[in-house]
C-alpha cells in the first residue's frame, strides 16, 4: 500500500468525518444546542440499517428514505420537548449549554443503555458491497467509495441550501447574530427544530454508511461524538466549510496513524489534532484570531 | 468558637468515629458496600469542589479514577502499595496540570470537551499498549489490602475532601472560584488570576479522584482498561453530585446514598436497564430539580417558615390555634427552650384580649 493511497482512503473517511460535522454544527452553530447523544443516533442509524438489511434484504442506501425522515422526525420532537424548555428557561448562552450538556448526557445513557437492551452489546457486521473498485489506478473498497460518495451528495446538497436559498440564509443569519436574526423576521424557534432536526437526519445518513464498512455496537456513539466536536472545534464553530476540511484532515491524519503505527488508536489522533489547535489556533483552523 | 460550632464538631467527631468503627459492625456485604458509598462520597465531594464553584461541568471522574487504579495495577508487583499511591498521586498532579492548563485558559466549552473523551481516548491507549508491548489484556491486583483496609482509607480521604471543601469555603481561593462561578468578566476585573484559580481547584479534584482509584484497585482484584475507564463512574458521579445540589459542602451526601441503594438492587443484575434508568432520573433532575434535593429541603424549610395567611371569617380560639401554627418555626432557645415555652403557655393561659 503506498502513501499516496494511504491519503486518499484517509479522504474518503474524512469525507464522511466532514458529514457528522457538519450535522453537529448545524445542531451547536445553528440551534444552540451542545448535543452529548450525537453519536447515539449515528448507532441508531447503523443498527436499522443492519437490521433492514439482514431480516428483510433492504439495501441500506434505500433504507435511509425510512431511517433518516423517521431521525429527523425525532430529533425535531427532541428538540421541541426537551430542548426548547431548556432553551426558555435559559438566561444566557452559558446556562443553555450547561443545561444542554447535562440533559443530552442523560440522554445519552438512556438511547445506549436501551440499544444494549434491544440489541445486545455484541459487535455486528454485515457483508455489503465489500468488493474491490479501481479508481485512477487504485484500488479502494466499494463500500466505502460509496459512502464517501454519497457523504459528498449530502455535503453539497446542504451548502447549495446554505448558500442560494432563503432558507438557507435565514440559517446562517441565526448562526451569527440570533437576536438580528429574529429583528429581520426569521422565526427563530422553528428555525433553530428544523437545524436540529436535520443535524440529527446527516448523522443518520452518517450512520447507515458507518454500517456498511465498519463494525459496530451499541457503545460506538460516544466516540463518533468525540470526533464531531473535535471536528467542528478545529473547523470553527458554525462555519460548515471548515468542518468539511476539518474532517478530511482528521480522516487523513487518522489512516496514517493507522498504517505508520496502528488502527487502534484512532482516538488518540483526534486527541491528537486537538491538542494542537488547542495551543497553537484556539479559535479554530480557519477563525480570526 | 460559639457554643454552636462545638456542639457540631464533636457531633462530627462522633460520626466519623462510628463510620471507622463499620467493619466491626456489618457483614462483609454491608462493608463492600460501604465501600462503594464511601468511594463514590470522595468522588463526588471532589467534583463538586471544582464543578460546583466554577460551574464547568467535568466529565472526566472517570479518566481521573481509572489512572489511579490501573497505575496500581501496573505497578504493584515492583513495589510496596503505598510507593504506588504515591506514584499515582504524582501521575494525577501531572496530568490534571496538563489538561487545565491547556484546556482552562482558553474557554469552558474546550474543557467540557475534552474531559467528555478523555476517558475513552486513555482506555484506547492503555489497551494498545497492552495488547502490543506487554501482550497482555488485564492484571491482577493481590496484595495484603484487604477492605477493611480500603474502607478506612476511604474514610480518611472523604474527612480529608470535606475538610478542604470546608476550608476552602473561608479562603481567598474560594471566594475567587465563587466569583468566577458567577461571572468569570467580572473576576477577571477584579483582579483575579482566573485561570490559576480553575487550575489550581481543577488539580486539587482530580488529585483526590486519582488517589479513590489508586485506593479501590485492590478491592477489584482483576482490572482491565476497559473496566478501569468505565464512563458510568463519570456519568454517576455527575447525577449524586446534582442530585445533592451543588451549593452545600453536604449536598452530595444526599445524592450518594439513595444512588448507591438504588444501584446496588439494579446494577449487578440489570446492567442495561441501570443505565436507562439513571439517563431517566438524570434529566428529571436537569428539568425538574435544577438546586438538587438540598434546594428542595430548602424550600421545603422556607415554606415551613412562611405565616400562613388566615381565612376571613374565622374567629374566637382558632384564631390563636392558627397563629401558633403559622408562627415561624425557630428555636432561639433550642428545644428544651421550646418546651418550656410550650408548657408555659399551657398552664399560665392568658386571656387573648379583644382580637
Amino acid at each position: 500500500m503506498s502513501l499516496i493511497e494511504v491519503v486518499l482512503s484517509g479522504v474518503i473517511l474524512g469525507g464522511l468525518y466532514a458529514l457528522i460535522a457538519i450535522g453537529f454544527n448545524l445542531q451547536y452553530g445553528v440551534a444552540r444546542i451542545f448535543n452529548l447523544a450525537y453519536g447515539e443516533f449515528l448507532m441508531a442509524a447503523a443498527f436499522a440499517a443492519f437490521w433492514m438489511f439482514t431480516l428483510a434484504s433492504i439495501d441500506p442506501i434505500l433504507g435511509m428514505l425510512l431511517s433518516v425522515p423517521v431521525t429527523f422526525g425525532a430529533n425535531w420532537l427532541i428538540y421541541r420537548f426537551l430542548m426548547l424548555p431548556l432553551v426558555r428557561r435559559a438566561r444566557t448562552r452559558d446556562d443553555l449549554e450547561g443545561d444542554t450538556i447535562l440533559a443530552t448526557f442523560g440522554l445519552l445513557f438512556v438511547l445506549k443503555g436501551a440499544s444494549q437492551l434491544a440489541f445486545t452489546p455484541d459487535n455486528r457486521f454485515y457483508d455489503y458491497l465489500n468488493t474491490p473498485v479501481r479508481i485512477i489506478g487504485f484500488t479502494f473498497a466499494a463500500n466505502r467509495v460509496l459512502a464517501f460518495g454519497v457523504a459528498c451528495a449530502f455535503g453539497l446538497a446542504i451548502w447549495l441550501i446554505l448558500k442560494r436559498t432563503r432558507f438557507g440564509a435565514a440559517m446562517r443569519a441565526l448562526a451569527i447574530e440570533p437576536a438580528g436574526a429574529r429583528l429581520v423576521g426569521v422565526d427563530t424557534t422553528a428555525m433553530s427544530a428544523i437545524a436540529f432536526a436535520s443535524g440529527g437526519a446527516l448523522v443518520a445518513v452518517a450512520g447507515t454508511l458507518v454500517s456498511t464498512f465498519l463494525t459496530f455496537n451499541p457503545s460506538i456513539g460516544v466516540e463518533f461524538t468525540m470526533k464531531a466536536l473535535v471536528v467542528v472545534m478545529m473547523g470553527g464553530i458554525g462555519n460548515m466549510v471548515g468542518s468539511l476540511l476539518a474532517g478530511i484532515l482528521l480522516g487523513v491524519a487518522e489512516a496514517l496513524c493507522s498504517y505508520l503505527v496502528d488502527s487502534g488508536l484512532t482516538l488518540a489522533v483526534a486527541y491528537f489534532l486537538f491538542l494542537i489547535v488547542l495551543l497553537v489556533r484556539p479559535r479554530g483552523l480557519f477563525g480570526t484570531p | 468558637m460559639t457554643t454552636g460550632s462545638k456542639i457540631a464538631a464533636v457531633a462530627l467527631a462522633m460520626l466519623v468515629a462510628l463510620l471507622a468503627a463499620v467493619p466491626w459492625l456489618v457483614s462483609d456485604y454491608g462493608l463492600g458496600f460501604m465501600v462503594n458509598l464511601m468511594c463514590y462520597l470522595v468522588l463526588t465531594i471532589a467534583w463538586t469542589l471544582f464543578s460546583g464553584t466554577t460551574r464547568y461541568v467535568s466529565l472526566a471522574t472517570a479518566a481521573f479514577f481509572g489512572l489511579g487504579a490501573y497505575t496500581v495495577a501496573m505497578l504493584v508487583k515492583e513495589m510496596p502499595i503505598y510507593a504506588t499511591f504515591g506514584i499515582a498521586l504524582v501521575i494525577g498532579t501531572v496530568m490534571a496540570l496538563l489538561v487545565g492548563l491547556v484546556t482552562l485558559r482558553v474557554s469552558g466549552m474546550f474543557f467540557v470537551v475534552f474531559g467528555f473523551g478523555l476517558s475513552e481516548l486513555m482506555r484506547e491507549v492503555l489497551i494498545w499498549w497492552e495488547i502490543n508491548q506487554t501482550k497482555t489484556l488485564g492484571r491482577y491486583v493481590f496484595v495484603p489490602f484487604d477492605t477493611t483496609l480500603i474502607y478506612w482509607h476511604l474514610l480518611g480521604l472523604a474527612v480529608l475532601v470535606f475538610l478542604v471543601g470546608w476550608l476552602l469555603r473561608r479562603t481567598r481561593l474560594g471566594i475567587a472560584l465563587l466569583v468566577i462561578g458567577d461571572d468569570e468578566t467580572m473576576a477577571r476585573q477584579a483582579g483575579i488570576n482566573v485561570p490559576l484559580a480553575k487550575v489550581a481547584i481543577f488539580v486539587v479534584s482530580s488529585v483526590f479522584m486519582t488517589v479513590v482509584g489508586a485506593v479501590m484497585a485492590p478491592r477489584f482484584g482483576y482490572l482491565t482498561p476497559n473496566f478501569a475507564f468505565n464512563p458510568l463512574i463519570s456519568f454517576q458521579v455527575v447525577i449524586m453530585a446534582l442530585l445533592g445540589g451543588m451549593h452545600r459542602l453536604w449536598g452530595p451526601v444526599l445524592g450518594v446514598v439513595p444512588l448507591m441503594l438504588l444501584s446496588e438492587l439494579l446494577q449487578v443484575r440489570f446492567p442495561f436497564w441501570y443505565s436507562v434508568f439513571l439517563g431517566l432520573v438524570f434529566m428529571i433532575i436537569v428539568y425538574f430539580l435544577p438546586r438538587g434535593i438540598t434546594g428542595l429541603v430548602e424550600d421545603g424549610w422556607r415554606v415551613l417558615r412562611r405565616p400562613i395567611s388566615l381565612p376571613r371569617g374565622v374567629t374566637g380560639p382558632l384564631i390563636d390555634v392558627w397563629g401558633s401554627l403559622s408562627r415561624p418555626i425557630s428555636l432561639p432557645r433550642g428545644i428544651a427552650g421550646f418546651v418550656e415555652d410550650t408548657w408555659a403557655r399551657l398552664i399560665r393561659r392568658q386571656p387573648t384580649g379583644g382580637r
